[in-house]
């Protein structure tokens, strides 16, 4: 199945190389991986993407907390959780040709982020199979494509944390507004 | 106490500017270092050049192997935390057999490193490595230090880590111009955060209550208890259990001397070469307690058809070790002794007469192994040296084994009272592990009688560590158990490999005239008939004493669990072999 587990890490240089570590040694191929800054100061947040057995998430996550850089993890599983990816998209198109794409663009909620007379850019945030959904219709048009950027997901869960940890911490978040996110969620998948 | 020492120890209490080399040395004092085992090197310079004014004893090895695996040793036999020092490069990087022999084995240890300057980092400088980068799977957490001002909260990080949770090597890297520049050393101010408990422990008391209503109900329990009974000191915890519940107690290879030897309801070593009774009884029974033990690979033979028809109460400290490879039905994540002093009120009295009643009669007529009273052949057999040592130490001497076939009769025929008194490779099973270690050991222990038992092969791949001893003045006494094969390779090509004995006959030099090279006394011993009196010689020798037991060439560790077979699918003992000790192996 699909794990996604969300980690807190230190951050310090080499500690992308553990976690990243841990995956190889166990021979599971690593999906996708973002990092970046969270609400904690000192604090990286990743989430981690990767197909392994069911019974695989407990002991990955045990074996995660065992890094002395590794604060928190959340094991995602079925949880209800909003997850986005970012994609930057360049595709080669003239003034000709142009308008279809807008059209595209409109429909999925994405959008225009650099134009020239011979390419122009998209950019869309969405969940997986939407930026999937607009790269095929991209790849019926006549333009090509000449460069996929995607940022790997994001994930996050819904409402309040329950995390007993990070409430320890004080890093409790307010509950999501997430009406606006789930209908968004549901729509426009081609 | 003289003047240096006064003045490492004010530095303790007193903010003091020093260079990151006497920052290192300072810090070790403040953890409780007096030894350390190291090699010196272009890198590690500036280290060395501080050291005469700190109260640390240093312990010159011939090979930086030597020196993981003393401090490995010395962390084994006394329960603190083990030191190494080495240079860059291929210093750093003969370290790392001995961490990962830690690593595998839970052993908490400190390796310090040189390494090049930081501003040459990465530029593959002379004697440069990576050895942060190498280390990382094989060490419970490294430091790459390239300020001084860094190197005390590292070196403090470093023990704490080592000692916490479920134990393990750290390596702190420091760069040469780190050791060089100088900052402000506040040993109370570079205090680590307080030791944060791996958040996925978990002792419900609902767990609780069910694993004392499993005990309750069990007709044919077993304890299991491994290596981290001792890492937990909780050693009279699981006398108690075992006690009050009259339930039997199996132990690992790691676990010998948990739980003593003479105790009746100490049924000896389960797994590949466990006695039959002991696996068999695994295999009947209905309840398995496991305490501070993996289920490694060579403990359960193969996992479907492991204890199939019992119950398992897991109790350990690490939470990916939890059905991770047998499943269990009561989880108790935590320290040992802490799980078991809230399980023990709820023990009560349990008859477990006919349980035990079973297990002793399946051990046959001869329940009681005394392989002295058997008729000398002749022949002198592995298993009479061991047991000699046995017999003649009291049981009471520390006996540091190397990897094959003379680490399981060690295992088989010493019966370990106490303790800490067994150190060997277990998880990593490293050859060449027992000679350093040993030394390791003796200056952890050094009122304490020391025994190397090692084969052949694993003692000639550390033995410049001879030299080590001697110039250390210490005395350490080693049986070498030679058999002009690499046993363990040998045995198995016997059983798998249609006798094919390739790479396996081995010619040695003539140790006893290799020892007396050293400096160190020795003798050869062909015939049973002279055991007693060279171990006894050995013992009563002033110094360093070696005794070569030419032993009969092809014997075999009886009885074998082929790896991946079921556990009561073993290779017997023949019928002819003269070792045979039941009457259910005729």
């Amino acid at each position: 199945m699909l794990h996604t587990f969300v980690a807190y890490v230190e951050d310090l240089p080499g500690v992308l190389t553990r976690v990243a570590s841990l995956f190889r040694r166990l021979n599971i191929n690593i999906i996708s991986l973002t990092v970046g800054r969270s609400e904690r100061v000192g604090l990286s947040r990743m989430t981690i993407v990767a197909e392994s057995s069911t019974e695989a998430g407990h002991r990955i996550r045990a074996s995660l907390y065992k890094l002395e850089s590794v604060v928190h993890v959340d094991d995602i599983a079925q949880a209800p959780a909003v997850t986005r990816e970012l994609a930057l998209i360049k595709v080669a198109a003239t003034p000709k040709n142009r308008s279809q794409i807008f059209e595209l663009v409109e429909i999925f909620r994405a959008r225009i982020v650099d134009l020239t007379s011979e390419s122009l850019m998209i950019e869309m945030t969405g969940v997986e199979s939407k930026i999937e959904g607009l790269i095929e219709v991209l790849r019926e048009q006549d333009g090509r494509i000449l460069e996929i950027c995607r940022s790997g997901k994001m994930t996050m869960r819904r409402g309040q944390h329950t995390s007993r940890v990070l409430r320890a911490m004080g890093a409790a978040g307010e509950p999501e507004t997430d009406t606006a996110e789930a209908l968004e969620d549901t729509a426009v998948e081609p | 106490m003289d003047a240096n020492t006064q003045s490492s120890n004010a530095h303790l209490t007193t903010p003091t500017r020093l260079t990151g080399a006497e920052i290192l040395w300072a810090t070790l004092v403040g953890e409780g270092v007096t030894t350390v085992f190291g090699y010196p090197g272009g890198a590690i310079l500036p280290v060395y050049d501080a050291l005469r004014k700190f109260p640390i004893h240093h312990v010159l090895v011939r090979h930086e192997q030597g020196a993981s695996h003393m401090a490995d040793g010395y962390a084994r036999a006394s329960g603190k935390v083990g030191v190494a020092i080495a240079t860059s490069g291929p210093g750093a990087t003969n370290l790392i057999t001995g961490i990962a022999t830690a690593m595998l084995d839970s052993i908490p240890m400190v390796c310090i490193t040189g390494n090049v300057s930081s501003k040459i980092l990465g530029t593959d400088a002379f004697q440069e490595v990576d050895i942060t980068g190498i280390t990382l799977p094989v060490t419970k957490h490294n430091f790459l230090v390239t300020h001084p001002e860094d190197i005390a909260a590292a070196v403090r990080s470093a023990f704490q880590i080592a000692q916490s949770g479920r134990p393990g090597p750290v390596l702190v890297d420091i760069t040469k111009d780190a050791q060089q520049a100088t900052a402000v050393f506040d040993f109370e101010g570079a205090k680590p955060k307080p030791y944060r408990p791996h958040p996925m422990l978990c002792v419900e008391d609902s767990s609780i209550a069910e694993a004392a209503e499993l005990i309750r109900n069990a007709k044919r329990p077993i304890i299991l208890a491994g290596h981290g009974v001792m890492q937990s000191n909780a050693m009279e915890q699981v006398r108690a259990l075992a006690e009050r519940s009259q339930t039997p107690v199996a132990l690992t290879l790691l676990g010998l001397g948990a739980f003593p030897a003479s105790h009746p309801l100490n049924m000896g070593m389960m797994g590949m070469h466990g006695e039959a009774w002991v696996n068999h009884a695994i295999q009947e029974a209905d309840l398995l307690i496991a305490c501070g033990m993996r289920f490694d690979d060579r403990v359960t033979g193969s996992l479907s058809t492991y204890a199939p028809k019992s119950k398992k109460i897991h109790i350990e400290v690490d939470p990916s070790e939890v059905n991770k490879n047998v499943k269990v039905d009561v989880a108790l994540i935590g320290d040992l002794r802490e799980v078991l002093e809230q399980l023990l009120p709820r023990i009560g009295g349990r008859d477990g007469a006919a349980w035990l009643k079973t297990i002793d009669a399946s051990k046959g007529a001869v329940a009681v192994r005394d392989i002295k009273n058997l008729p000398d052949s002749g022949h002198l057999y592995a298993a009479h040296v061991m047991h000699d040592l046995w017999r003649i130490t009291g049981g009471n001497a520390i006996v540091v084994t190397d990897v094959g076939q003379h680490q399981m009769w060690e295992a088989q025929y010493f019966h370990h009272e106490h303790p800490r008194t067994l150190v060997t490779s277990g998880g990593l099973g490293t050859m060449g592990f027992a000679l350093p270690a040993a030394i390791g050991a003796k200056f952890a222990c050094p009122d304490k009688e020391v025994w190397v038992v090692a084969g052949d092969g694993g003692f000639q791949m550390t033995a410049a560590e001879l030299a080590t001893i001697v110039q250390e003045k210490i005395k350490i006494n080693i049986a070498v158990i030679n058999n002009g094969f690499l046993g363990m390779v040998r045995q198995w090509q016997e059983f798998f490999y249609d006798k094919n004995y390739e790479a396996t006959p081995m010619v040695s030099p003539d140790f006893v005239k290799l020892a007396d090279a050293h400096g160190i006394a020795g003798a050869a011993v062909r015939t049973r008939a002279e055991l007693a009196a060279a171990v006894e010689e050995a013992r009563s020798a002033p110094g360093a004493y070696l005794l070569n037991f030419i032993v009969e060439k092809e014997d075999s560790v009886y009885p074998m669990i082929p790896a991946g077979s079921a556990l009561h699918e073993m290779i017997r003992r023949p019928g002819k072999n003269p070792l045979v000790e039941s009457a259910n192996d005729e």
